[in-house]
């Protein structure tokens, strides 16, 4: 069969990304290489004579000097030293309208010695900027083949397409490359292109706008505002639909079902425990909607740019801000965008504070416990003081998260963090890119959701449901189960916090996310509600008149800082590939919240008297 | 002078990247990205705090880089 390999690579910026999704349109698959955590990017197109073509996205890197994991692995592939199969063909991506910095890389990929072709990407945009590239002078000097691709434009890469379907893999890059790579660049570029006088005009302008130094950062804050408020206002009515949904599903299998176990399996673990997540998922993709188009724009840089001193002073760099800003949605797609730190240890820092952001899930709880303890008033006139108190939370939990990372940063050696970030030029996004980039995410969390997740649930149906309730017995079943034997068993190590044992048993099943404890609470309570809204607002007047309001601030400070939430510690592990990293994780966590809340409970029990 | 040095928008000319340290990777990445002798330099932007970060142009290409990387890299007004 006429099969192909092809690689792609190419600097940071070069547009590889956009590239890779014109060739293969959504048929990809997105894995880590073994062993190690950079993302393994595959997909493939069948070529106009029927030639099969896979397609390898390595990782974009500025030279292959073997400095970090992602340098190592497109080296490594590009040798065939992986376990993977060689590509028959590297294409090397280069921006057209950055070659003094993309053609140093162009040079290095040839020195492998390998087949190869250059994509010179971006030709219009070099074009527009009256950049004038002789390709013919340029080919016959750098000794290879180049062809002119656009990839944010419909048939862009035809061209590419055509070559890789006629020979391809039979022109093997001449590997004498001279030592001082710069030198060549140079010379390269006096014979081949013409530069204009003036940079990027547009490019100017929006930088002196977005970076001024007055209204830069308000701007930003503004910004992030807006999105918050999408995020939450957007995907109100699209959780509704699910959730309206699975209780449809739910309540379905519940009347045709017949008594019994397997009923309880289906209807409690798989259809409302899968519920409760994907619940989640229109907040994750409006979210990654903005991040994308923040990103694909060129503004995410800038961001990171204005906050990198704020960042500095916790011990890390403006690069964290963009997964600490996904946090706030989730702490899943958060962790999963600290790929784009190339420090290990910041990235690693960053992961470990990462779930100290204030996700959605949190919210259902905070709903919860902010008006069944604290009565609403007007404060300065028209300011709710639910809305402060909500909005304190989220505070707390920034600044716990930078002062963490502060203290992470005196644990180690005096070493600088490099920023030495590449700020490229504004683009318009493209929609397919948008388009695929969603995609791409939703499938990444479903497929969580339908592996880790469900593990998860069943095993906490299994803690909840066995062993059954004893004939004639009191109190709701869950009381009985395992879970409520450890709920109580637990019950004297949180009674300093001011725990109730409904509280400890809720907590168990809660621990597979956030959310989940509002429904174990009504579970316990016995509250028998249809669905979890109406199970909030009855069981806020149960709790409100049965807690004291020390324990209800107790339970506020714990989930602030409580690692409630099982997928949040399986994507770290298989982000770290480290059970260690999860582990101190969830112990600081842990132990942070144990001591916000003792001291909560402490101090409130003085205001409030029991 | 030292890029960090460097008043904003005043082009200047890289003469070279110092080390701090044997085997300095900042150093070391700094001239992958294309600080070498010759190359047209200018500061176009900087950060609220201190003035750190500095936004460099570089050729066509534009970079954040904090002060202690700036001031790695020694260059010439023209």
């Amino acid at each position: 069969m006429d099969s192909l390999t092809i690689a792609l690579v190419g600097n940071p910026n070069c547009g590889k990304t956009a590239l890779f999704n014109q060739l293969t349109g959504a048929r990809q698959k997105v894995a880590n290489y073994a062993g190690v955590t950079v993302e393994r990017k595959e997909g493939s197109f069948t070529a106009p004579s029927g030639r099969k073509v896979k397609v390898l996205d390595l990782p974009g890197t500025y030279s292959l000097d073997a400095m970090g994991a992602d340098e190592i692995i497109t080296r490594d592939v590009c040798l065939g030293k992986r376990e993977e199969e060689m590509p028959d063909l590297i294409v090397c991506v280069a921006d057209a309208t950055n070659l003094r910095l993309h053609l140093r890389f162009v040079l290095e990929v040839k020195a492998l010695g390998r087949p190869m072709v250059v994509a010179l990407n971006m030709m219009d945009a070099a074009q527009q900027r009256g950049i004038k590239i002789d390709v013919d002078v340029l080919s016959r000097e750098l000794g290879l083949t180049i062809i002119g691709t656009v990839a944010t434009k419909v048939n862009g890469a035809a061209d590419l397409v055509a070559y890789l379907d006629r020979n391809a893999a039979d022109h093997i890059a001449p590997e004498i490359v001279p030592d001082d790579l710069h030198a060549e660049v140079r010379r390269l570029l006096d014979m081949a292109v013409v530069m204009p006088t003036r940079t990027s005009k547009i490019d100017d302008a929006l930088d002196r706008f977005f970076l001024n130094p007055v209204f830069g950062l308000p701007l930003l804050i503004v910004l992030m505002f807006v999105i918050f408020q999408a995020v939450f206002a957007w995907a109100a009515p699209l959780q509704d639909g699910i959730e309206g949904a699975f209780g449809y599903l739910a309540g379905l299998a519940g009347e045709r079902m017949p008594e019994g176990l397997l009923k309880s399996f289906i209807v409690d673990a798989v259809i409302n425990g899968m519920g409760a997540v994907l619940v989640f998922l229109p907040q994750i993709l409006i979210l990654f909607f903005f991040i994308l188009i923040l990103e694909e724009s060129g503004y995410l840089p800038r961001a990171a740019f204005m906050l990198d001193k704020i960042m500095a002073g916790a011990g890390l760099t403006g690069r964290s801000f963009i997964p600490l800003l996904s946090s706030h949605a989730c702490a899943i797609p958060g962790i999963m965008a600290t790929r784009s730190i190339p420090d290990v240890r910041e990235r690693l820092t960053t992961i470990m504070i990462a779930p100290l952001m204030t996700c959605s899930a949190r919210l259902p709880v905070y709903a919860l416990l902010i008006p069944a303890f604290i009565a609403e008033q007007t404060v300065g006139g028209f300011l709710s003081l639910h809305g402060l108190i909500l909005f304190a939370l989220y505070i707390v939990g920034i600044l716990s998260g930078l002062a963490v990372s502060w203290v992470m940063s005196l644990t180690r050696r005096k070493l600088e963090y490099p920023l030495m970030m590449e700020l490229p030029s504004y683009r318009l996004p493209g929609l397919r890119n948008l388009a695929l980039g969603l995609l791409e995410r939703a499938r990444i969390f479903i497929r969580r959701i339908t592996g880790t997740i469900f593990a998860a649930n069943t095993i906490l149906w299994v803690l909840t449901t066995f062993p059954g309730k004893p004939e004639g017995a009191e109190g709701p079943a869950v009381d009985y189960s395992f879970a409520g034997i450890v709920g109580h068993a637990m019950q004297p190590l949180f009674a300093p916090v001011g725990f109730n044992w409904q509280i400890c048993v809720a907590l168990i099943p809660g621990l597979t996310a956030r959310e989940v404890a509002v429904s174990s609470l009504a579970t316990v309570y016995s509250v028998g509600a249809a669905d979890e809204g109406e199970a909030a607002s009855q069981l806020g007047a149960l709790i409100s008149s049965q807690w004291p309001i020390a324990t209800g601030l107790s339970l506020m400070a714990w989930y602030v800082f409580a690692p409630q939430c099982l997928s949040t510690l399986a994507v770290i592990r298989r982000e770290t590939n480290s059970w260690k990293t999860v582990g101190l994780t969830a112990g600081y966590l842990f132990v942070l919240a144990y001591i916000a809340s003792f001291i909560t409970y402490q101090l409130a029990r003085q205001i409030w008297p029991i | 002078m030292t890029l960090s040095e460097l008043p904003a928008f005043t082009a200047a000319i890289v003469v070279e990247v110092r080390d701090t340290a044997e085997g300095d990777a900042i150093g070391r990445r700094l001239r992958e990205l294309g600080f070498v002798r010759g190359e047209p330099v200018k500061i176009v932007g900087r950060g609220f705090l201190g003035s750190d970060p500095l936004l460099i142009q570089i050729g066509f290409t534009r970079f954040a880089l904090r002060r202690a990387e700036a001031a790695r890299v020694v260059v010439e007004r023209n």
